[in-house]
């Protein structure tokens, strides 16, 4: 053995010894940028769980920081970038809004994993990823349908974006099913977590005889009107627990935790890759909440098979015969709606009569 | 006993001493809630102040203190004529949001057209759309009497309805899938408002802040309206006798802080912010009525001040990212340096003495 010779394996052998102990001693660094305040009791809090259930699952091998209320646009890409110049390798950009500065950001930092939530922009390291939430319309949709006395359920729409409005035609369709005298009435709010709105769009709809609210808006306040005049609702988001067993009488709560955890171990396992993720109840990210003793039995039964229906891949909310609001047909007998037709989806299946705003 | 003499003339000294005094009290109260919350106060107050400008990752902070200050800057060399005639324009984040409106609007109009006027004509529809938004409440106010307070505070809740109705509506992306938000003006060389020079944050909206700055200067000092303005605002019947037409004054400064402020709304929507969504606005328009107040109402404390605020949003989310402060952060800073200001500013009025009672 040659000089060069055993210098370059001492060489080899530090690196490979070095190597691992190098890679435990510094943590993956993980950021977030929320765009509400991480104790909304909604959207925000559930994806800051997520971030402690990172925690949790990896310990000292990840190291998790956030900002929080960050507005959509300019700030993002500023707050983006601090996280990316702070050392994070792996970044969850939590709301819509936050899509074109993720990818600005991604082109400026080609080696920092970034990850965004219900957007469609993807790029060599930008993924997305989101949740069914329509799965769990259809489930709550159905307890909707079989409680509603009035035959008029009410929905709170945020705003008419396909995602919404998967949600309002799965609820619409599963409701009709179980009780074909059913309609919709449906308010829109302008807005993702508006307390008083919120209110205000569930006054209305109780002034019109609505006695079941569905809501895609984060805070409890239609939750708390409901109670005042007798009606019901569910959780949205979170599970919101405390207005069990009525009117808060089941919930859609978005677990990301699942998701998180196996992007985490991903990039720990250098195996990280872009992508797009659509993943429902079957995955844990999509969660029904206790159903309370204020549905009777058989309903609780019926919408619990459903769920399980759903989450095994044996039914799908969206199986033809199913018309358009106009009359025309969208799915023939027996037909899937595809992932590219549910995420365009800009129309109102047929029964529902109001019209979404342009 | 502790009493408080008016003064005789205005003092110079406290001025200028006042804004520094309110910074310095906003750092040690600020420093103390820290201490209470269980951070390191200086820790935290440098993170804040010091670290975004000479800190480790200060070559990106420091443009962006300019990105950030700009639209401040703009907005309240406007506002600051204004409010030394007496006439309070609540309302510049409206004016703002329309602006970015109708300064967007000519380039999706003429989208894909490349000319090299189309951005100065956006520039000038920006400023249109502001200072048509201003003259709302500065008519209302001359032909009825109503308070422009209430009535230009009320227009921006018109405004951001109107930016929603055109996310979701006449200016949605068509390339977008449905998805709100307009096209990304970045994209659109000859609409996009770019770094003038790389790395240095300047873009065409920073260099519109410094000309406001100078020519607000150049019209209080040396132009006969700014003699006008004074004069109605220190004593406005007296400016009556010396020929100010208060109608005419009213609408010159309504329409001029509109109009720069629909500026500073068009070089955000072109540049920083790329698109209009429905939430164009992100409180430039009320944070700006600090930045004039703390700088005196005069063009060069406004500049400072400007690049004060720009500092806490920065070095806020620094804190957020390195220390894990709570967000709410920035806001409570910026509230306690308007509430130490206004406190402080009894010294320019005011002498305080001791009496000696018997």
């Amino acid at each position: 053995m040659n000089r060069r010779h055993l210098m370059a394996s001492a060489a080899a052998l530090m690196t490979a010894l070095a190597a691992p102990a190098y890679a435990q001693d510094e943590p993956l660094k993980v950021g977030f940028i929320y765009v509400g305040p991480i104790g909304d009791g909604g959207w925000t809090y559930q994806h800051d769980q997520g971030r402690l259930a990172i925690e949790e699952e990896f310990g000292d091998r990840v190291e998790t920081t956030y900002i929080e209320s960050v507005p959509e646009g300019a700030d993002a890409e500023r707050a983006l970038t601090q996280l990316a110049l702070a050392g994070n390798q792996l970044i969850f950009a939590t709301s819509f809004g936050f899509m074109d500065p993720v990818i600005n950001v991604a082109q400026r930092f080609p080696d920092v994993k970034f990850e965004h939530a219900t957007g469609y922009k993807t790029a060599e390291n930008v993924a997305t990823y989101d949740a069914r939430f329509y799965e769990g319309r259809a489930v709550i949709g159905t307890i909707a349908g079989h409680m509603t006395e009035s035959n008029r359920i009410g929905y709170i729409g945020s705003f008419p974006i396909p995602e919404v409005i998967q949600g309002i035609n799965s609820s619409f369709i599963h409701a009709r099913k179980v009780n074909p005298d059913v309609e919709m009435r449906i308010v829109w709010a302008y807005s993702w977590f508006d307390p008083a709105k919120e209110a205000e769009a569930a006054n209305a709809l109780l002034a019109e005889g609505v006695d079941v609210i569905l809501q895609h808006t984060d805070s409890t306040a239609p939750l708390a009107q409901a109670e005042a005049a007798g009606a019901i609702g569910f959780g949205q988001a979170s599970d919101m627990a405390q207005y069990k067993p009525s009117p808060r009488v089941a919930s859609i709560i978005d677990e990301w935790s699942p998701y998180y955890i196996k992007r985490v171990q991903a990039m720990l396992d250098g195996t990280w890759e872009s992508g797009s993720s659509w993943a429902g109840i079957g995955d844990g990210e999509v969660v029904i909440g206790e159903i309370t003793d204020a549905v009777p039995a058989e309903v609780k039964a019926e919408a619990e098979a459903l769920r399980d229906a759903i989450g095994s891949g044996e039914y799908h909310p969206f199986t033809g015969p199913l018309n358009k609001a106009d009359g025309t047909v969208w799915l023939a007998e027996g037909e899937v709606a595809t992932d590219e037709m549910l995420q365009s989806m800009d129309f109102f299946v047929e029964g529902i009569t109001a019209q979404i705003p342009q | 006993m502790i009493q408080l003499v008016p003064r005789s003339g205005n003092a110079p000294l406290w001025q200028i001493a006042t804004p520094v005094l309110a910074v310095l009290a906003t750092m040690l109260v600020g420093g103390l809630i820290f201490g209470l919350m269980g951070y390191d106060p200086v820790a935290a107050i440098r993170t804040i102040f010091w670290d975004p400008l000479f800190g480790p990752a200060s070559g990106y902070s420091r443009p962006q203190l300019l990105v950030k200050a700009a639209p401040l800057i703009l907005i309240a060399s406007g506002l600051a004529i204004g409010f030394r005639a007496g006439i309070w324009n609540i309302g510049a984040e409206g004016q703002y949001i329309i602006g970015a409106i109708t300064g967007a609007a000519v380039a999706l109009a003429l989208y894909p057209l490349e000319a090299w006027w189309l951005f100065p004509l956006m520039v000038a529809a920006g400023m249109a759309g502001g200072w048509a938004w201003g003259m709302i409440p500065a008519l209302l106010r001359n032909w009825f009497g109503a308070s422009e307070i209430l009535v230009s505070l009320m227009l921006v809740y018109v405004a951001q309805r109107v930016a929603a109705w055109m996310a979701f509506g006449p200016m949605r992306n068509p390339q977008g899938m449905g998805f709100p938000g307009s096209r990304n003006l970045q994209q659109y060389p000859s609409a996009a408002n770019p770094e003038l020079i790389a790395g240095t944050g300047a873009h065409w909206g920073v260099v519109a802040a410094a000309f406001a700055v100078l020519a607000t200067w150049l019209l209080m000092s040396r132009h006969i309206r700014g003699f006008h303005i004074r004069a109605a605002g220190t004593a406005p019947r007296a400016a009556r006798f010396a020929g100010v037409n208060p109608a005419t004054l009213v609408a010159f400064c309504l329409g001029l802080s509109g109009a720069l402020a629909g500026a500073a709304g068009l070089f955000e929507v072109a540049g920083p912010a790329g698109q209009i969504t429905d939430r164009i606005g992100v409180g430039y328009g009320f944070t700006a009525i600090i930045v004039a107040f703390l700088g005196r109402l005069h063009p060069v404390g406004i500049l400072l001040a400007g690049l004060l605020l720009a500092l806490t949003y920065i070095g806020g989310e620094l804190a957020q990212l390195t220390m894990g402060l709570p967000a709410a952060t920035v806001q409570v800073f910026q509230g306690m340096l308007l509430f130490f200001l206004l406190g402080f500013d009894l010294l320019t009025r005011f002498q305080i003495r001791r009496r000696i009672t018997a």
